[in-house]
């Protein structure tokens, strides 16, 4: 499936802001992209397995923390960053 | 710290900030400083370093507002640079400890001349990590990170300051390859005789007197530890509570801070020694008074030097601004080789400041620049 990228990664997909990636699972999907683009997961998922305080990853517009959560080839999975301040 | 740079420059100052890494470089006689940069606009950069041990290689310690924390690492100087393939990150944790995370690679140091390739990194919360591959892949030092008492001597959080709980001051004992020391900001100085397998305390004679028992076990704040070069045996620091000294042998930190005058006191981040004379150093004074503004004290800026071990200072402010409210961190604050010694300081005004003659004379060399969070030297070899 087709997984949005923003900007603050585009550096690891080559400016792609849309990339494909396979997987049953967003953990999955993103294991997926570490293996396209290596060192992507780690600037968002930290070495507890939690995405870091200012990424967000929306799944068909909501929310999710937990990355075991499901996902279909339908499914639009976009990754999203969340930040202010100077 | 001194170390080589590749090019046709006789020396660069890699600059830290808050928004990138910047380079200004000298031709020979430190003459025509030119500024580079920014590399990694947009990032926060806490260190770059370059390697002693071979001219090209050089790291940098980075997070961005977003992302997580890594290292970057170039092998031509600065020119292109690579992403660690494995940053430093904390351990699965054993014994039921709460699992950590890194949140900001703060400070890097090479390893011994005699281990190309090794490097130590420190972390906020406080982690230690080594590279032997130049920096591509960090583990962690488990007899640090794992260490039965790192909660207890870290406060494991609850003693973080406003920055974070950083490990930093890493020192590799240049006669020896396996003996280490470092500082936290919420525990004191700790050193290793077995390359990072044990750990002891080295925190006798300081003070905190921010607590009830201002000499507790640990639970100290160092804020700068350095090693002399030429007399390894002489550790200076700048502490939260004073500027000391210590002669390894008798093991003790002596406040020689208390020597400066009373109306500026020995509050700072910084602490640089003079290449070649043990008894001379640097540090850049602090306003730590009621809340802690952290700027200069009476708002006048000033480098303090002894050169009589800390038995007395002398303040050097020819050049530097009448008023002024910026703070120097401690890892903005650096000296060259020469003779004389070049002494440089960057601020959180993104000022570059140096002084040709021991601090002398200063003139800053770049403005504008973001917050400074570090200065490292680098010269090439003749």
């Amino acid at each position: 499936m087709n997984v949005g990228i923003p900007s603050v990664l585009a550096s690891y997909t080559g400016g792609a802001r849309r990339v494909a990636a396979e997987g049953d699972s967003v953990a999955a999907l993103l294991a997926d992209l570490d293996r396209q683009f290596p060192g992507l997961r780690f600037r968002m998922v930290d070495e507890r397995g939690r995405l870091r305080r200012h990424v967000r990853v929306f799944v068909n517009g909501e929310a999710i923390r937990d990355l075991d959560v499901a996902v279909r080839e339908a499914d639009d999975v976009q990754i999203l960053q969340a930040l202010s301040g100077g | 710290m001194v170390t080589n740079t590749a090019g046709d420059r006789d020396l660069t100052l890699w600059i830290g900030t808050k928004k990138g890494a910047f380079r200004l470089s000298a031709g020979r006689g430190r003459n025509g400083f030119e500024l580079d940069g920014p590399e990694f606009l947009g990032h926060i950069i806490h260190h770059v370093v370059a390697d002693p041990r071979d001219d090209r290689q050089l790291l940098a310690a980075a997070k961005t507002g977003h992302l997580g924390p890594t290292v970057f690492r170039s092998e031509d100087g600065g020119r292109n640079w690579l992403e660690a393939s494995q940053p430093p990150a904390f351990a699965a944790p054993k014994d039921g400890r709460k699992a950590d995370a890194v949140d900001v690679v703060y400070w890097l140091t090479p390893g011994h001349a005699s281990e190309a390739g090794v490097w130590y990194a420190g972390t906020s919360p406080e982690g230690l990590f080594r590279s032997e591959d130049g920096g591509a892949n960090w583990a962690p030092v488990a007899g640090w990170n794992d260490h039965p008492s790192w909660i207890e001597w870290t406060g494991d959080g609850e003693r973080a300051n406003p920055g974070g709980s950083p490990l930093h001051s890493i020192l590799v004992d240049p006669r020896d390859a396996q003996h280490l020391y470092f500082a936290t900001s919420s525990g004191g100085v700790f050193e290793s005789l077995d390359a990072g397998a044990n750990w002891s305390l080295l925190n006798d004679g300081m003070m905190a007197d921010f607590l009830p028992d201002p000499h507790p076990e640990y639970g100290y704040d160092p804020h700068c530890v350095i090693q002399h070069p030429a007399a390894p045996d002489v550790l200076y620091q700048q502490n939260h509570c004073g500027i000391y000294r210590m002669h390894r042998p008798e093991g003790r930190w002596e406040r020689i801070g208390r020597n400066m005058p009373a109306e500026v006191g020995d509050i700072g981040f910084a602490i640089v020694s003079h290449p070649r004379d043990p008894d001379v150093a640097w540090v850049f004074p602090m306003d730590g008074t009621d809340v802690w503004p952290r700027t200069p004290p009476g708002h006048r800026p000033a480098v303090y030097r002894t050169l009589d071990a800390g038995g007395s200072w002398q303040r050097l402010d020819r050049g530097l601004p009448e008023r002024a409210w910026y703070t120097v961190y401690r890892q903005a604050m650096a000296n060259d080789d020469g003779d004389p010694v070049g002494v440089y300081f960057g601020t959180t005004c993104g000022e570059v400041w140096a002084s040709f003659d021991e601090g002398e004379h200063w003139q800053c060399l770049a403005a504008h620049l973001p917050d400074i969070y570090s200065v490292e030297v680098a010269e090439a070899r003749p």
